[in-house]
């Protein structure tokens, strides 16, 4: 059931979402030890439909996260996520069935996404026949999706185990499961973290080149600038929970505003002996999550914070085409 | 005193898998200059982890030095007694692994960690033992109260902070350091390699750095050792080897890096394929079936490695033609030419 709606349309509508889980129930909470971490703190955003968003940031900055509430494997605890115009938290039965088919995830560690003892052709099935498929279609279906992914001569996989095949062409039958149902929407959350450096690109070039054949919208989550300026053309930035910065990725390259996604620009490796060594504009270590600084939650690493930043949370500023989440552009 | 405190020198280490040989490595010969910081890079399976981990021959039980000698200070440790070699690991080498919490035990403190070292290995006292872990935290920057922390109470990069600290401990000549910043974000990433480089410098040790990924071997090692399927393909000066690669599979590493810096996103250009089996290795270079420029002599024969200039080793038939195979390297359709 796919819309015809104009490709300006919002697909995702994200309005203050918040993701909070309550650590240290039983024993530690008498001790009066119990707190709350807040992985997603009132982001909002949208994403329209074809478009590719990377999401950057640090482990625990709330990324990943992110990405599980918008495929709904978690459920916000506050706000609302909208998809194609409707609240994902009140989707059941045959609609929540629908979603599941047009929303898929892939994963960062091909080995641990496919079951190892499955053959492809098994795993490849599973979502078929969970969106109930009928079983003569599937094999033709899962040639079709491998080719997709430029997996060569594909039926050569079928009833080959995942330890068969290198983690490069693991990535692809992952990539080409995800797609099996031809989904609207995917998020890939570090696809290629996991692969060697040479193979690599391989992944990143199939998965740009089906992303725009099936006019796929995206959100690719990384914490390497790089990789997601290869995929998007626009980021949002994310530090503990809080969308920091939002921009097109050649903007943010060019002339980063917030000073974390400064650092995290410095901090992009180069495979060039010619680059600077100046110490990154950061400081050491990301603060305890269960008890983040006042104000700004960057703060405490900021080389530029000032005395407004631990009183008051700074909120989304429009910077020409950008919005950034800081004091020093604060009205 | 030479310049050179350890040398390997064709070096094979043998694998065996039921009644197969599976050669790990081949002809490996490169050497590690007194207080630099040699890179080990290559894809997963080339033999680099083998290769660095054979020095204290901290390797598999099926695993064995078949052929060659890993001199150290003159003393080749290849025929070293395993008492002789226990005596040097931590004093004279240390490791630093990938994950330091596969190598930090979970159920005991830091200090006591450090203190199993310290006092174990380096025979120090009690309370000698306290002061040098205070030292050693200062050191690569913890504060020292966390000594007394578990393990799984620091976060990623500080725990490869603690493992520098082990490593440190007795003040060893030399560190393996295995992938140690590649489950790390860039920032951490960053900061780790640059406390690595100003102990390094500080202390005038030497290290071996292993990993796939090149950024790691342009941002921080002085020279660079390339490897694939079990064989050096190329060794020189980092400056060198990124900036004027001879083989082509350097080449096509650099290639396949998403450089920030480059004006397009064109598209990343892959190495086709993957390494051969070891277990079967093709007749020729073994390269050759994934490489762009491969010739009839290529598949034939295996190119011994030759200094192409001063200190720089390349294993290739066409080395004299680098300049032109550059030119061609940088193009994307070169590469989507193999079969």
């Amino acid at each position: 059931m796919k819309t015809n709606a104009p490709i300006n349309e919002p697909l995702i509508e994200v309005q203050d979402a918040r993701l909070h889980y309550h650590v240290g129930g039983g024993l530690a909470s008498m001790m009066g030890r119990s707190a709350t971490v807040k992985a997603v703190d009132g982001v909002s955003f949208t994403l329209k439909r074809g478009e590719s968003v990377g999401l950057l940031g640090e482990s625990g900055c709330g990324k990943t996260s992110m990405g599980r509430l918008l495929v709904k494997l978690e459920e916000a605890t506050g706000g609302t996520i909208k998809f194609d115009n409707q609240s994902i938290a009140d989707l059941r039965g045959d609609e929540l069935r629908t979603f599941r088919s047009r929303v898929q995830l892939i994963f960062q560690n091909p080995f641990d996404a496919i079951n190892p003892r499955y053959t492809i052709r098994k795993s490849m099935s599973e979502p078929l026949s969970n969106a109930r498929i009928p079983e003569g279609e599937w094999e033709g279906r899962i040639i079709a999706g491998l080719e997709l992914v430029r997996l060569p001569d594909p039926v050569q996989y079928l009833d080959r185990f995942p330890h068969q095949l290198s983690g490069g062409q693991l990535q692809r039958v992952v990539m080409a499961r995800a797609l099996i149902l031809q989904p609207e929407f995917v998020v890939a959350d570090e696809p290629v973290s996991m692969l060697d450096v040479s193979v690599r690109a391989g992944v990143l070039n199939v998965f740009r080149d089906v992303r725009d054949r099936l006019n796929l919208s995206a959100i690719y989550i990384s914490h390497d600038l790089a990789l997601v300026r290869y995929v998007c053309e626009r980021t949002i930035v994310m530090y503990l929970g809080r969308i920091m910065e939002d921009g097109t990725t050649e903007d943010i390259i060019r002339e980063p505003l917030h000073p974390y996604t400064q650092a995290l620009v410095a901090a992009v490796p180069v495979p060039s002996p010619d680059q600077s060594h100046e110490p990154l504009p950061i400081g050491r270590g990301a603060p305890d999550p269960r008890n983040p600084p006042s104000g700004c939650v960057f703060r405490d690493r900021c080389p530029k914070a000032f005395d407004r930043c631990a009183q008051e949370i700074p909120s989304k500023t429009r910077v020409g085409e950008r919005d950034v989440a800081c004091h020093l552009f604060s009205p | 005193m030479t310049d050179t405190l350890l040398s390997f020198k064709d070096v094979e280490i043998v694998y065996k898998v039921g009644n197969m040989s599976i050669r790990a490595t081949t002809g490996a010969s490169f050497d590690v200059p007194r207080g630099a910081i040699v890179g080990l890079v290559g894809e997963s399976g080339c033999g680099k982890t083998t290769l660095a981990r054979a020095v204290t021959r901290v390797i598999a039980d099926n695993a064995h030095i078949a052929h060659g000698q890993i001199l150290f200070d003159g003393i080749d440790l290849v025929s070293l007694s395993d008492r002789d070699m226990n005596a040097l690991r931590w004093r004279d080498i240390a490791f630093i692994p990938q994950s330091a919490m596969n190598s930090l035990d979970p159920v005991y403190t830091v200090e006591y960690q450090l203190h199993e070292v310290l006092r174990g290995r380096g025979g120090l006292s009690r309370i000698d033992a306290r002061k040098r872990s205070k030292e050693l935290f200062e050191l690569v920057g913890i504060e020292t109260n966390r000594l007394s922390d578990f393990p799984h109470q620091f976060s990623g990069g500080m725990r490869q902070r603690v493992a520098i600290a082990l490593a440190l401990a007795l003040n060893p000549k030399l560190i393996i350091a295995d992938e140690p910043v590649t489950a790390l974000d860039v920032i951490v990433q960053r900061q780790i390699l640059d406390q690595l480089r100003d102990l390094q410098q500080k202390l005038g040790i030497s290290v071996i750095l292993v990993t796939h990924d090149i950024s790691v071997v342009a941002y921080i090692c002085d020279r660079t050792v390339v490897m694939y399927a079990g064989q050096v393909m190329e060794s020189s000066d980092t400056r060198a080897v990124l900036n004027e690669p001879y083989h082509p599979y350097t080449m096509g590493l650099k290639n396949a890096f998403p450089d920030i810096k480059s004006a397009g996103t064109g598209l990343l250009t892959p190495i086709e394929g993957s390494p051969p089996d070891l277990a079967n290795p093709p007749p020729g270079c073994r390269f050759a079936p994934r490489c762009p420029f491969a010739e009839a002599i290529c598949r034939a024969e295996n190119p011994q490695p030759r200094e192409i200039q001063p200190q720089h080793i390349v294993a290739c038939h066409r080395s004299q033609e680098a300049l032109q195979l550059r030119t061609e390297a940088s193009k994307y359709e070169t590469w989507q030419q193999i079969p």
